[in-house]
C-alpha cells in the first residue's frame, strides 16, 4: 500500500477534505492534520516537496490557497506522487472547470467520487482523466 | 414534522460553518447541526437521510465524532437507487473503518451488490471492499472478486485487481486462489487493469513466495515486452504527461521487474536492455521524466549486478544530486541511501556533494544528508568529515541540532582512532551542543576519560578551559565538575602535559571555582549539584587552602529545599567536620571504571533494570542489609533510618566511599555488635577475588546517578566492592578459608561474564556458597557449584541437600561430591546444580532449600530461601 492519506488543506490551515486508507481515531487524525500542517505550511516555495514526519513522507504541492497534501510509505515514488497530485489537479480542473476551495467544499462528495475512482486501498487505480469522470457524469445526467 | 428535521441544506450548513470567526462558534453551530441529524435519525426519516450524511460527512472532516450516523450508511446502502447507495458507500468508507462491529452487518448487502446487474454498482461495492473489508469479509467475500477479476467490463477488473490485493492482504492464505487470474490481467492492453495488475503480481509476490516464482517464470518476458511497448509507444492524448505516456504504469512496472530481479540472475539478465533503454532515452527535464528514471535506479540497483547498468545509474544520481531542483535533489539523497550497499565506492565519490546537502536550508534535505553521511563515514574519513559537522554544529538551526548532535556522538564514538581525538571531538560537541546530548554519551565519555590515564590532565585542562567559554552547556557542566573533582589536582600542578598544550596557571581557589559557579547556577539541575556537590567533597581534602570555603559551600546547602541535596551536604558536612582522620582516604580518586563492562551494561541494560525492580534480590535474608548499618552510623545519620536508602544519595556516597580501605571505617563506627556482623557479611562476600566484580559495580555507580531507583541494588554492589578492597590482615586468614574451596574453578576460565558467589544459606552450624558460571552462547542456563561447610564441632552423616524453584525455572541436581561434612570446616561436600532460567533477563534466580542430615544419628533439618543470587543469571 503506497498511499496512506490525502488531506486538501487551505492556506489558514483548515481541512478541506481528508481521505485515509488506513485507521486512525478521530483524535490521532485531528493531531496528525495539525502537526502536518504546522510543518508544510512553514515551508517556502524553495524548498522540496516532501516533508517526513513520524512515520510517513508527505508530499505537497501547492495550488493557489490549496496544499494537496499526500501521506506515503517510504519506499513509494515521491516524484510520481507529485504527478499524481497534479493529476488530480486537472481532473478536477476538468469536471468544475477551474477548480477552486469552494468547488471542493461544496460538492465534498463528488471530489470523494474522484479520489476514489483514482485512488482505492492506497493505490493509483486509473489514470485517464476520462475514465475517472465517465461514472461522475454519468450520475449527473441521470439527476 | 420535527422542527429541526427540516433543518438547513447541505449548502446552508457549510456556509454557516464558513461564517464562524471562532473555534467556538463553528463548535456551536456543529452541535446544532448534530442535534438535528440525530432527531431525524430517531424519526427514521427516509427523505433527508441522504443529505444527513451528506452532512455528517463534511462534520466528520471538520473532526467531529460522527459514530451517531453509521447504522444511517447502512440503511443507504441496502436502499435499491444508485445515488443513495453512492452516498452510503461513501459514508461507510469515511464514517466506519474495519475495526467496528457495525461492519459486520454490510457483509451481505455488499454481498448483493458484488452480484447486482447494475456494473456501476458492482464498482461501488468493490470499491468499498477494497477500502474497508476485514479478515472476516475477505474470507467471505474472495469468491466473488475473484469472479469479478474477468469480469467483461475492465472498469470492474481493475477494481477488483485492487480489492483482491487487500484480500490477501488479510488473509495471506487466499493468495494461491488469486495467483493465475493475477497474471492473466497482464496481458491485458487496458491502462487500468495493467496498473492495477501489476500491483497485485507485485503484492501477491510479496505475500508468497510460490507466487514469485510463478510470475517470474511466466510473466518476466511479456512484462519486459509490456514496458517496451510503453515507452515507445505514440503519443496518446489520454495518458500522456509531459511527453512520456502514463508514467505510473512505467513505475508499477519497474517495480514489479524490481521484485522478480532481485536475487535470480536470469529475470536480471532478461530485463537489463530496456532498464538501459528507460535509462538513457528517458527525458529528464520534467518531473515525470525524472520519476521515472528514480525508479529505473532503484530497480538496476535492486538486480543482480551488471557493471554497465550499475555505472549508468550512479551516473544518473550523480546528475540528480547536482540539480538545481530540491525536489531532485531529495530524491537522489533518498536513492544513494540505497545504494550505498550495492555500490559504497561510488556514492563515496560523492561524499562533497553530500556534505554540502547536510549545511543547505530545507530541513527534509538536511536530514537525507545527515542520514546518507552517517552510513559513509568509515575509519579513513571519519576526522575529516566530524570535523565538517562539528563546523557546522556551530551555525546549525536549534531544531536541527538534536539530530546532528546525535550522529555525531555516535559516529565519534563508532571510529575514532585514538583516546584523545573522541576526547577532543566530545569536548567540542559539549561545547557547542551540550544540552542535546543524551546521557549514554556522556557517561561514555566519563568511562573513556577514567580509562585515558594519560589523559586526565590534559583532559581536565581542556574542559576548564571549555568551561570558561561555555558554562551554559549543562553536560558540559557536568562532565567538568566530575573531572575536576576527580582529577582537580592535576588541574592546579599541571601535571601530565602534553606537548600540544598551552601552558595555563590555574589555583586551587580557581578549580573551586568553577565548581561554585556550577552548583550555585540557577539553571543547573540537581544532578549536576550532586555532582558538584562530590566534587567540593573530594576537593575539601585535596585543596587544604580552600578548606573552610568549601566548607561554607556546603553548609549553604544545609539548608536547601531539595532533600537530596539537603542530605548530601549534612552527610558531606559531618565527614568534613568530624572525620578529618578517614576524609583522604574516603575520598581517594575513583578505581578506572571498566569499559567493556559498561558496554556491556549499555547494550544489555535491561536486565539489569529489570533486577532491580524486584524486591527479593534487595532484602537479602542472610543479612547482607545488615552491613549497611555501620556505614549509616558513620554517615551520623540517625539509625532507624532504612539501611536501603530510597534516595540515590545513600548510593552515591557508597560510591564516593569506593575503595576506600574499611578497617578504619568500621572502627570509627564503634557499635560493636554492628561493625561485627558487617565484617561477617563483607567477608562473605569477598568470596571470590574476581577483579571484575570491582569494576562492574563501579559501572553501576555512574548509572545510578541519575537514576534514583537504582541506587539501593548499587549501594549493595558497593559493598561487593568495598569489600574487595579491604586489605586488612586480620581479615585475611578466614578469606583464604573461603577460597579454598573454589580454587579449582578459577572464573577467569570461562569467557563469559563473572558473576559473583554468594553465601546462599548459613546458620550457626552449616555455611552453603553458591559459585556461578555460564556459558556465553546459552544465557538462560547458569551452572551452580554450591559448597557446603561445617561449621561445628560435629560431623555430619546422611547429609541431603534438596531445593526447589518457581515455574519459570528449570532445576537439574548433580550428585554430591559426597554425603558425610566433617567437622570445623576440615573439608567440604560440593555439588552442582543447573539452572534454566525461562524468564532470562526479565526475572531473577531464587531458590527455596532444604538440608537434612544427621549429627551423631540424630536427624537435623535446615530450610532457607535464597533470593541474594546476583542479577543477570
Amino acid at each position: 500500500m503506497g498511499i496512506r492519506f490525502v488531506l486538501m488543506v487551505n492556506k489558514q490551515g483548515q481541512t478541506r477534505l481528508a481521505q485515509y486508507y488506513e485507521y486512525l481515531t478521530l483524535e490521532e487524525r485531528r493531531a496528525l492534520e495539525g502537526e502536518i500542517v504546522r510543518k508544510c505550511l512553514a515551508r517556502n516555495e524553495q524548498q522540496c516537496s516532501f516533508v517526513e514526519h513520524r512515520n510517513y513522507k508527505i508530499v505537497y504541492r501547492r495550488y493557489a490557497s490549496l496544499f494537496f497534501l499526500v501521506g506515503v510509505d517510504d519506499d513509494e515514488n515521491e516524484l510520481a506522487i507529485l504527478e499524481f497530485i497534479h493529476l488530480l489537479v486537472e481532473t478536477m480542473d476538468r469536471h468544475f472547470g477551474n477548480v477552486c476551495e469552494l468547488d471542493i467544499m461544496f460538492h465534498l462528495e463528488k471530489a470523494h467520487f474522484m479520489l476514489e475512482e483514482m485512488v482505492m486501498n492506497g493505490c493509483i487505480v486509473e489514470t485517464s482523466k476520462s475514465n475517472i469522470l465517465t461514472p461522475i457524469q454519468l450520475m449527473d445526467k441521470t439527476s | 414534522m420535527n422542527p429541526f428535521s427540516s433543518g438547513t441544506r447541505l449548502r446552508d450548513m457549510i456556509r454557516a460553518i464558513r461564517a464562524c470567526k471562532t473555534a467556538a462558534e463553528e463548535r456551536a453551530v456543529v452541535r446544532k447541526e448534530c442535534a438535528a441529524i440525530r432527531a431525524a435519525i430517531n424519526e427514521n426519516d427516509n427523505d433527508y437521510r441522504h443529505r444527513n450524511l451528506a452532512k455528517l460527512m463534511f462534520i466528520h472532516m471538520l473532526g467531529y465524532p460522527t459514530h451517531f450516523g453509521q447504522m444511517e450508511c447502512l440503511k443507504l446502502i441496502a436502499s435499491p437507487g444508485f445515488p443513495e447507495k453512492r452516498i452510503g458507500y461513501l459514508g461507510l468508507m469515511l464514517l466506519l473503518d474495519e475495526r467496528q462491529e457495525v461492519l459486520m452487518l454490510v457483509t451481505n448487502s455488499l454481498k448483493q451488490d458484488l452480484n447486482h446487474t447494475n456494473q456501476y454498482i458492482v464498482g461501488l461495492a468493490l470499491c468499498a471492499l477494497g477500502n474497508i473489508c476485514s479478515a472476516e469479509m475477505a474470507r467471505d467475500l474472495a469468491p466473488e472478486v475473484e469472479r469479478l477479476l474477468q469480469f467483461r467490463d475492465p472498469n470492474i477488473r481493475k477494481k477488483a485487481a485492487l480489492c483482491s490485493i487487500r484480500i490477501i492482504k488479510k488473509v495471506p492464505d487466499l493468495a494461491e486462489n488469486f495467483i493465475n487470474p493475477a497474471t492473466s490481467l497482464l496481458r491485458e492492453k487496458h491502462h487500468g487493469v495493467l496498473i492495477t495488475g501489476v500491483q497485485l503480481c507485485t503484492d501477491l509476490c510479496k505475500i508468497s513466495t510460490e507466487a514469485l516464482e510463478h510470475i517470474r517464470k511466466k510473466c518476466t518476458d511479456g512484462l519486459v515486452r509490456t514496458l517496451k511497448d510503453l515507452a515507445n509507444s505514440p503519443y496518446s492524448p489520454e495518458y500522456d504527461i509531459a511527453g512520456i505516456t502514463d508514467p505510473f504504469l512505467h513505475i508499477r512496472l519497474l517495480k514489479l521487474l524490481r521484485v522478480l530481479g532481485e536475487g535470480d540472475a536470469d529475470a536480471s539478465d532478461s530485463m537489463n536492455d530496456i532498464l538501459a533503454q528507460v535509462a538513457t532515452k528517458t527525458e529528464s527535464n520534467k518531473v515525470a521524466g525524472n520519476a521515472i528514471l528514480y525508479e529505473c535506479v532503484q530497480t538496476i540497483m535492486s538486480i543482480e549486478d551488471n557493471g554497465g547498468l550499475r555505472v549508468l545509474a550512479i551516473n544518473i544520481l550523480g546528475r540528480f544530486l547536482s540539480n538545481r531542483d530540491n525536489n531532485i535533489r531529495y530524491v537522489a539523497l533518498n536513492m544513494l541511501m540505497k545504494a550505498v550497499t550495492a555500490d559504497g565506492q561510488a556514492v563515496q565519490r560523492h561524499r562533497a556533494t553530500i556534505l554540502e546537502c547536510v549545511k543547505d536550508s530545507d530541513a527534509s534535505i538536511r536530514k537525507r544528508a545527515l542520514e546518507l553521511v552517517y552510513v559513509l563515514v568509515n575509519e579513513t574519513n571519519v576526522k575529516p568529515l566530524v570535523k565538517e559537522l562539528i563546523d557546522y554544529l556551530e551555525v546549525s538551526d536549534l531544531d536541527f541540532k538534536g539530530d546532528l548532535t546525535a550522529k555525531i556522538c555516535s559516529i565519534v564514538a563508532k571510529f575514532s582512532p585514538e583516546k584523545i581525538w573522541y576526547i577532543d571531538q566530545m569536548l567540542k560537541v559539549l561545547s557547542e551542543a551540550g544540552n542535546f546530548v543524551k546521557d549514554e554519551v556522556w557517561y561514555a565519555l566519563i568511562v573513556v576519560i577514567s580509562n585515558a590515564s594519560e589523559l586526565h590532565g590534559y583532559t581536565v585542562r581542556a574542559l576548564y578551559r571549555a568551561f570558561q567559554m561555555s558554562a551554559e552547556q549543562e553536560i558540559l557542566v557536568r562532565v567538568t565538575v566530575w573531572c575536576i573533582g576527580e582529577y582537580g589536582d592535576m588541574l592546579v600542578n599541571n601535571v601530565g602535559m602534553l606537548d600540544i598544550e598551552d601552558p595555563i596557571t590555574v589555583t586551587e581557589s580557581d578549580a573551586v571555582d568553577v565548581v561554585e559557579i556550577a552548583i550555585k547556577r540557577h539553571a543547573s539541575d540537581l544532578t549536576t549539584k550532586a555532582m558538584a556537590l562530590v566534587a567540593l567533597l573530594k576537593h575539601s581534602s585535596r585543596f587544604p587552602s580552600c578548606s573552610e570555603r568549601i566548607k561554607e559551600i556546603i553548609v549553604q546547602f544545609k539548608g536547601s529545599f531539595v532533600l537530596e541535596l539537603q542530605q548530601r551536604a549534612i552527610e558531606f558536612n559531618s565527614i568534613i567536620t568530624k572525620h578529618q582522620n578517614i576524609r583522604s582516604t574516603l575520598v581517594e580518586r575513583m578505581p578506572v571504571l571498566d569499559e567493556a563492562t559498561f558496554i556491556g551494561r549499555r547494550d544489555g541494560s535491561l536486565p539489569g533494570a529489570a533486577s532491580t525492580t524486584t524486591a527479593p534480590s534487595v532484602s537479602l535474608p542472610n543479612g547482607v542489609a545488615k552491613p549497611v548499618a555501620p556505614l549509616v552510623d558513620l554517615l551520623d545519620l540517625s539509625a532507624d533510618d532504612t539501611p536501603a536508602p530510597s534516595s540515590s544519595g545513600g548510593g552515591d556516597l557508597l560510591q564516593d566511599l569506593l575503595g576506600v580501605d574499611l578497617s578504619p571505617a568500621t572502627q570509627q563506627s564503634g557499635a560493636g555488635q554492628a561493625s561485627k556482623s558487617g565484617n561477617d557479611v563483607l567477608l562473605d562476600l569477598l568470596s571470590i577475588g574476581s577483579p571484575s566484580i570491582q569494576s562492574s559495580s563501579s559501572t553501576v555507580d555512574i548509572l545510578s546517578s541519575n537514576s534514583n531507583n537504582k541506587a539501593p541494588v548499587s549501594s549493595l554492589d558497593d559493598l561487593s566492592s568495598l569489600a574487595l578492597s579491604t586489605k586488612t590482615t586480620s581479615n585475611a586468614a578466614s578469606m583464604m578459608d573461603l577460597l579454598d574451596g573454589f580454587a579449582p574453578s578459577p572464573p577467569a576460565e570461562n569467557n563469559g561474564p563473572v558473576y559473583p558467589s554468594i553465601n546462599a544459606f548459613e546458620s550457626s552450624s552449616l555455611r552453603l556458597t553458591f559459585n556461578f558460571s555460564k556459558q556465553p552462547e546459552n544465557p538462560q542456563t547458569t551452572v551452580i557449584q554450591a559448597t557446603f561447610v561445617n561449621l561445628s564441632s560435629n560431623t555430619y552423616t546422611d547429609f541431603v541437600f534438596q531445593a526447589a524453584v518457581p515455574k519459570f525455572l528449570q532445576l537439574h541436581l548433580d550428585p554430591a561430591s559426597s554425603n558425610t561434612l566433617p567437622a570445623a570446616g576440615n573439608g567440604s561436600i560440593t555439588q552442582n546444580l543447573k539452572i534454566n532460567n525461562s524468564q532470562h533477563g526479565k526475572k531473577s534466580l531464587v531458590m527455596r532449600i532444604r538440608i537434612a542430615y544427621k549429627i551423631n544419628g540424630k536427624d537435623t533439618l535446615e530450610e532457607g530461601q535464597v533470593n541474594n543470587f546476583p542479577r543477570g543469571l
